[in-house]
């Protein structure tokens, strides 16, 4: 492999890798301070002790959603250094702004929160794990904008063979990173919400009914329902966006083969990318994809035929990825209407059958997120700044394949070592449970000292 | 041209206040076996560090991210150019980070003196690395029109490994002097009568700095064109001296700012040699990195400008009262496990 298809390759798993810690604390870091105000409205001790123990599980997925950043920041000039230079005009401004106004509150605060409980008053120290959940989605925001300029760039001109910015404001009001903002935090938020229902439902299995428990599934279903709706919409709203500014996109995740208006919707489906036709092709919704592209049945959509083989993204990948996140999207809304409505009755303990589901659903909105990045950057290619650069004029010139080899090994095996340390900890941790009840009012006591 | 000269000014500063305050964590991490002697000792000195480190080590995130806002062929190239010393770096700073957090999270006495290696390896390389890098950006890099000439054995010259020294030293004496301000009874001890022991060899590190960089590189040049930019390097040896006159008298907390105080003068003794070169080429001067050939538009720096002038004083104003909620010694530690 050449030093392009390796630093690909890298891209792919650290970024990949990063984005498993990353949606989890989007979503806990909420999930935690919501705990926390309720225990400071309420005086009820079940509260803090569901913040501590979630916010311990969320502590450790946390470092490495850090650590796996500290990557991400540097491998842009590490491995794409002439991507760096051509639109670093534009592309730097967020990834700084994202510094300046996010990681250091997140930084800070989560310090606060962890070393605090005795140091502030429990006002100061609930406020400090919200100022650590708005500071990580503002992260979100930040970066997201950097990566919806990728995929839509406005705002610019090229003068002197680079980009140059001429329009923060365009930059900054996006839709399409604001969309995927929106999306990927739901996503988040979902993750988060199986998490909790999953770890919650692993234990009433386990020791039958605990009000901790039954309490922690109920706010996870709660918070579920919520955000698995949203995650749909506004991948909906999403889609559109690409149909619009990413045709070569939307054709192939929708494999769509030829121009027409007054598509259909197959709601099955499987593509044959070297007939350049879909194989399969069953259960016809008329006028379905026209519709959810355009809001219009009639609307005329580029299929992949009249675009050029080279600037097609590779099919397969793209569609399939896309097909099965949509699919669980969908069957997350249904676990989360089921979750919320048997969590708000008597006798959730007895239900062991969903309860063992939605213990191994766990995993399920972690792959329909990293399906997701996949349809998004796999689907952008031959570009890496969507119709302006492409990916293979963006490969650092001064890096030889032998160090991406060093590298990449180096990184598989730090991130191998990493995520076997991080699962120990983190099934350790949610299998002993939560601490045993706290002395009445003695919630912000000494034992928070250690490190 | 002013917006190219004030980013020039913020990087170095940036930089700076990284490297004073991260200094410490590295130095601190270096030296937690020979400070801490059992566990109790050991939680001491790792809550000195624990809810500042984070904080800390965005600095340096910053000091990256403004350098591809506002210079990104520069940014382009060091990073490629430094590739496999930067993954170094990189590798070193993941391991302190996920040392430190996850050290405390289970037992076990194998588990704990893991992470304790990892403390130790990932505080010593980032010093190390970063020191060596900046050794080499002072004395330019052998780059031409055609691309780069180095390789990760040319970084490590002479010159590039004393400053790599320099800073190692710098970090451990400015490590050992913030935990004698933030603990207690032995430890503050052991960590005193440390810094008191490496200040003699940061100074023959620091007087062989001063004298090899007039050899190996051309930053005194700025200084022969306006001696005024010599109490830079005037008040970095003041502050290295008071750092010792405090710290033998028992003042620790004077001594630590002192400390501080050196740090930062040397970084900007080192950038001020540099000006208006960000990266200079050893061996084709026109091919040096300036702040005027690598800069992002004026369009964008204005913006960049906006941003940091509104954030950055909101952000040390909430880093300063962080460190004054946790300014007591952490004294009263006891083995007994809290939550976290
Ligand atoms: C949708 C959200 C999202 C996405 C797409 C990314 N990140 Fe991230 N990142 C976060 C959301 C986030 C976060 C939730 O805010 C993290 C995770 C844990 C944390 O501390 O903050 C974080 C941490 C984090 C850190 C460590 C900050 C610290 O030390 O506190 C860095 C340097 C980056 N990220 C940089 C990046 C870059 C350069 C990305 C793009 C290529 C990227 N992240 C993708
Ligand atoms: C914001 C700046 C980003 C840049 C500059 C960027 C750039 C790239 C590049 C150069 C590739 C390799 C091209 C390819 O192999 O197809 C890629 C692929 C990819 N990136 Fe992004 N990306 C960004 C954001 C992200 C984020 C935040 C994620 C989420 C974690 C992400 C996930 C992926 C995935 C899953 C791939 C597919 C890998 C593949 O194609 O083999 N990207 N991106
Ligand atoms: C029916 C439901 C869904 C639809 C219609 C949908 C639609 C989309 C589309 C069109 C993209 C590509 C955007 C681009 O190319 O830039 C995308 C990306 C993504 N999806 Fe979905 N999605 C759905 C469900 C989900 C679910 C359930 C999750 C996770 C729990 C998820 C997570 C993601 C993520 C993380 C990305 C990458 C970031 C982004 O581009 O926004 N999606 N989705």
């Amino acid at each position: 492999m050449d030093t392009l298809a390796l630093s690909r390759l890298q891209f792919a798993v650290t970024s990949m890798f990063h984005f498993i810690f990353v949606p989890l604390t989007l979503g806990l870091s909420i999930m935690v301070a919501w705990m926390e105000t309720r225990h400071l409205r309420t005086g009820d001790g079940i509260y803090l002790r569901m913040a501590r123990f979630w916010g311990k599980l969320f502590l450790i997925n946390f470092a490495l959603g850090v650590v796996t950043g500290i990557t991400m920041e540097f491998q842009f000039g590490m491995n794409w250094a002439e991507y760096s230079k051509y639109v670093g005009d534009i592309f730097g401004a967020p990834l700084a702004i994202e510094a300046t106004v996010a990681f250091f509150l997140e930084s800070t605060f989560i310090g606060v929160w962890v070393f605090g409980w005795d140091k502030v008053s429990p006002r100061m120290h609930a406020v400090s794990i919200w100022l650590v959940a708005v500071a990580t989605n503002l992260s979100a925001l930040w970066i997201l904008l950097a990566n919806g300029w990728m995929q839509h760039p406005v705002g610019y001109v090229i003068r002197k063979g680079r980009a140059e910015m001429v329009d923060f404001l365009a930059v900054v009001t996006n839709s399409y990173g604001w969309l995927k903002f929106l999306h990927t935090v739901l996503s988040g938020y979902t993750i988060a919400a199986f998490f909790v229902m999953g770890i919650s439902a692993w234990h009433i299995l386990k020791k039958g009914k605990t009000d901790f428990f039954m309490r922690s599934f109920r706010a996870g279903a709660a918070f579920g329902l919520i955000a698995s709706i949203l995650v749909v919409l506004a991948g909906d709203f999403h889609a559109s966006e690409v149909a619009e500014s990413q045709p070569a996109k939307f054709a192939a995740i929708e494999s769509l083969w030829t121009t027409k208006s007054d598509c259909s919707y197959n709601l099955i489906c499987f593509p044959s990318v070297r007939n350049e036709r879909n194989s399969v092709e069953a259960l016809k919704i008329p006028g379905l994809l026209s519709f959810l592209a355009f809001g219009r049945t009639s609307a005329r959509i580029t299929g992949l035929k009249d675009i050029p083989k080279d600037l097609r993204p590779p099919v397969m990948g793209t569609f399939l990825s896309f097909r099965v996140m949509i699919m669980l999207g969908f069957l997350f809304i249904i676990l989360s209407v089921i979750a919320f409505v048997l969590s708000g009755r008597a006798g959730l303990e007895k239900r062991r059958l969903f309860l063992r589901i939605m213990l191994y659903a766990l995993p399920l909105p972690y792959i329909a997120a990293q399906l997701g990045w996949i349809v998004a950057e796999v689907g952008r290619q031959p570009w890496i700044v969507y119709g302006v650069l492409k990916t293979s004029d963006a490969v650092s010139k001064a890096v030889s394949a032998a160090q991406v080899w060093t590298s990449l090994a180096g990184f598989t095996l730090l991130y191998g070592a990493l995520a076997a340390a991080d699962i120990y900890l983190l099934a350790k941790t949610a299998r002993k449970g939560p601490e045993p009840e706290l002395p009445a009012a003695a919630g912000h006591n000494k034992s928070g000292k250690e490190a | 041209m002013l917006f190219q000269v004030i980013w020039f000014i913020l990087w170095g500063v940036l930089w700076a206040v990284f490297f004073m305050l991260d200094g410490f964590d590295f130095g601190a991490g270096m030296l937690l076996g020979r400070l801490a002697k059992n566990e109790a000792e050991k939680r001491a000195v790792l809550n000195a560090i624990g809810p500042f480190w984070d904080g800390n080590e965005v600095w340096l995130l910053t000091a990256g991210g403004a350098t591809f806002a506002a210079f990104p062929a520069t940014y382009a190239l060091m990073f490629s150019y430094l590739y496999t010393a930067l993954l170094l770096l990189l590798f070193s700073l993941i391991l302190r980070g996920v040392s430190i957090e996850f050290r405390g999270k289970a037992e076990g006495a194998g588990w704990r003196r893991g992470w304790d290696f990892g403390l130790f390896l990932g505080s010593l390389l980032p010093a190390l690395l970063t020191g060596v890098a900046f050794g080499n950006i002072f004395m330019g890099l052998p780059m031409d029109a055609e691309g780069y000439h180095g390789s990760l054995l040319t970084l490590l010259n002479p010159y590039g490994l004393l400053t790599g020294v320099l800073f190692v030293l710098l970090f451990l004496v400015h490590g050992a002097l913030w935990i004698a301000v933030k603990t207690g009874g032995e430890v503050e001890r052991r960590a005193a009568r440390a810094a008191n022991a490496i200040w003699y060899a940061l100074l023959a590190a620091a007087a062989a700095f001063l004298v090899s960089t007039g050899f190996a590189t051309r930053l005194y040049a700025n200084y022969m064109k306006a001696p005024v930019l010599l109490v830079l390097p005037a008040a970095a040896v003041l502050a290295l001296l008071a750092t010792k006159f405090y710290s033998a008298g028992g003042k620790y907390l004077r001594a630590f700012a002192a400390s501080c105080v050196t740090i930062v003068m040397v970084t900007f003794t080192g950038v001020a040699g540099l000006f208006p070169n960000l990266i200079p080429s050893s061996i084709a001067p026109a091919s040096s990195l300036t702040i005027f050939n690598s800069s992002s538009s004026v369009y964008t720096l204005k913006i960049m400008t906006v941003v940091a002038v509104v954030f950055v004083p909101i952000v040390i104003l909430y880093q300063a009262w962080a460190y004054r909620v946790f300014r007591h010694k952490e004294v009263d530690i006891t083995a007994e496990k809290g939550p976290y």
